[in-house]
């Protein structure tokens, strides 16, 4: 059980900055999931926390000691890779106890916990086969349980679930979470998935083009983000952006789209946005917060008619897609709002949920 | 050609439109007789006929006029020199195998490591002894291992030692013999073995890492393991060429000294064909087809088991 803690990492390959300078406090037993396109940087941070990599500059902490220099089997860590890196040629419990075996266990202590973990795995039955003859989600397992039985201080996991089809993804998904629930260790996790990253995570770390975006709770991150690269990153479908302008609407405020009628801004956002007057900017609105309409408007809800161009109906959801100012929209509304493409439908926009972005510095206002 | 064997049931009837003739050629499988068919006679005639010509040709006696059934060999268990053959070919073959096995194991795990861009320059260089034709060579090394004039014996005389006898001296001259096949065939084994080694995953290196092997930890444990299949059928495959080698040991030692460095292929070649006796030449070769066949037993016994378990 241990901290880790990363302080202005730079990784240079060649001469492409690969990380650019990344800070980052990971608490004891904390899950943490970095997240982000590829090439941004998340695989190499994580294989220079493990050792595989070196660091270029700056300083990796596990436990508050130094690990610059030390390597990845002194670190005390234990890492889960994307095509799991089994032994090919070793049972499954030769796979899972290798690492004790190297650090001379005794035999009986490897076998206790070698079922143990197993046992947490639900892969007993497996022990003396071998990797080729499991199917992707046990060779999942198996490379968890070979993590598992070390007791390290840290769990690494790279893009785990990357290679397994969709309905095994989602199951694993939620082994890993109780998995961790179960053995309580610090773990950081590289996904490019948004949704793994929101469902395992503790706190979400957003990361592109080699520097860390926004570091938050899966519900801050979707709530407040900071930047336009986390708000259409977080959540899907993705955030709508808008052109707009904001101006002065009476005491208060109000958001200037084309083709759509005024949206008045709510009066507890207007002191904040007053600076942004005047200014081109960009509307961000999730799809969640269009819906169809339906009674009485409530405070901060402006209504539209939108002229529906596409249907996408997904059972407990619709997705329907409109023009604005030559941007396809997308609303969210419920399955027996009965929306038709070709259609004129009345949707309701929840401007409390409004986000502001900058075009020029990309940041939400 | 047979109408009734070729005949297809259930097909419309093309008579007079289409012959028999064309619709034998038009069968799958007829198609694929053809095609193998050079090939097939390419083993007859190099493999399969010279075989069995020398089964034929071992029963015989000296003049090739009667049959002699099993005398040849019964002949060939009686003399010295049939042993000392045998015994010079199993040391030899083994011997050099061993050593271009760890040889080549180690200069490939070296080129491995060089970084790509120069790693082409090196692997051509390595395999030079390899491609040049072996008589080519073996006369190269004619001059090195000779007695008065060689560089081997003008450097040891540098230092102080007496002249070493290379191809003189029974010890030496196998010694010699063998050297110069560790020389030409290491290069094979590099070869071979950097392609296994190119193809056991970057990651199994990286998680053993991590699990806390070290550097020899991951070749016994990863390494070896994930090449097995390529060291057995390449040492095999060497074994056997080595077991038959001939242009070597004829062009350095031509047998001598007094026999000592003899294979089956040298002195069947000398029974044989340089005292005429070819029955009985052709006797002393076919005692190769049941050693190589208890050695490649042995080595292949389990490959098909352990298969490609990536």
């Amino acid at each position: 059980m241990a901290q880790v803690t990363l302080q202005k990492i730079v990784k240079t390959f060649d001469r492409t900055e690969a990380v650019r300078g990344i800070d980052l406090d990971i608490a004891d037993r904390e899950f943490v999931v970095l997240v982000g396109p590829s090439g941004c940087g998340k695989t190499t941070t994580l294989r220079m926390i493990a050792g595989l990599e070196e660091i270029t500059a700056g300083e990796i902490r596990i436990g508050g000691r130094l690990v610059n220099d030390v390597p990845p089997k002194d670190r005390d860590i234990a890492m889960v890779f994307q095509n799991y890196a089994l032994y090919p040629h070793m049972s499954v419990f030769d796979n899972m106890s290798f690492g004790l075996k190297l650090r001379k266990v005794a035999k009986e202590e490897i076998k206790e916990r070698v079922e143990a973990a197993a046992g947490i795995l639900s892969i007993m039955e497996l022990l003396d086969r071998r990797p080729r003859q499991l199917s992707g989600g046990q060779r999942q397992r198996v490379a968890m349980g070979r993590a598992i039985v070390r007791h390290p201080q840290v769990f690494l996991f790279d893009e785990p679930l990357s290679n397994l089809d969709a309905k095994l993804r989602v199951q694993m998904r939620t082994e890993i979470k109780k998995v961790h629930q179960r053995v309580q260790t610090t773990t950081v996790y590289v996904t490019h998935d948004q949704i793994e990253a929101m469902t395992l995570a503790d706190r979400v770390v957003v990361m592109n083009g080699g520097r860390i975006e926004q570091v938050g709770t899966p519900n801050e991150l979707y709530n407040h983000p900071n930047t336009r690269f986390v708000a259409g990153f977080i959540g899907s479908p993705a955030m709508n952006f808008i052109p707009c302008r904001v101006d002065a609407h009476g005491s208060g405020l109000k958001v200037k789209v084309a083709d759509l009628p005024d949206l008045p801004v709510p009066a507890e956002r207007a002191e904040r946005y007053r600076p942004q007057v005047g200014r081109e900017l960009l509307l961000g609105l999730r799809p969640e917060h269009i819906k169809e309409s339906r009674g009485p408007l409530g405070p901060g809800i402006s209504e539209i008619q939108a002229r529906i161009e596409v249907v996408e109906p997904m059972g407990m959801e619709t997705m329907v897609y409109f023009p604005v100012g030559g941007i396809d929209v997308c609303g969210r509304v419920a399955p027996e709002a009965g929306g038709r493409a070709g259609s004129a439908m009345p949707l309701a926009v929840d401007m409390n949920q409004m986000h502001l972005i900058d075009p020029a510095t990309d940041r939400v206002v | 050609m047979a109408d009734v064997t070729i005949t297809r049931t259930g097909l419309p009837a093309e008579a007079g439109q289409v012959s028999s003739l064309q619709r034998l050629m038009r069968r799958k499988s007829t198609i694929a007789f053809i095609m193998t068919l050079p090939l097939l006679l390419v083993i007859f005639t190099l493999v399969a006929y010279p075989a069995f010509y020398s089964l034929h040709l071992a029963t015989l006696n000296k003049s090739m006029v009667r049959f002699v059934g099993l005398g040849n060999f019964e002949f060939l268990f009686g003399r010295e020199t049939f042993w000392l053959v045998v015994y010079q070919s199993c040391l030899f073959a083994v011997t050099a195998v061993i050593f271009k096995a760890i040889i080549g194991f180690t200069v490939a795990h070296f080129v491995h490591n060089i970084p790509s861009k120069g790693q082409r320059k090196w692997r051509g260089m390595l395999l030079v002894p390899w491609v040049i034709p072996p008589a080519m060579s073996t006369l190269a090394w004619l001059w090195l291992f000779d007695p008065s004039y060689s560089a081997f014996n003008w450097l040891l005389a540098h230092v102080g030692v007496a002249p070493v006898s290379w191809t003189g001296n029974t010890h030496w001259a196998r010694f010699s013999v063998i050297l110069v096949n560790i020389w030409v065939g290491a290069p094979f084994f590099m070869i071979m073995y950097l392609a296994a080694l190119k193809s056991v995953p970057e990651q199994l290196y990286e998680a053993s890492e991590i699990d806390g092997a070290n550097w020899w930890q991951r070749i016994w444990y990863i390494t070896l393991p994930m090449m097995r299949n390529i060291i057995s059928i390449t040492a095999l495959f060497s074994l056997i060429v080595t077991f038959a080698n001939f242009d070597i040991v004829r062009v350095l030692t031509g047998g001598g000294p007094l026999d000592s460095t003899h294979l089956f292929a040298t002195w069947a070649f000398r029974v044989g064909i340089e005292s005429g006796d070819i029955p009985l030449g052709a006797c002393v070769s076919l005692f190769m087809v049941p050693i190589l066949a208890v050695a490649a037993t042995l080595i292949l016994r389990d490959i098909g088991k352990r298969g490609n378990e990536a």
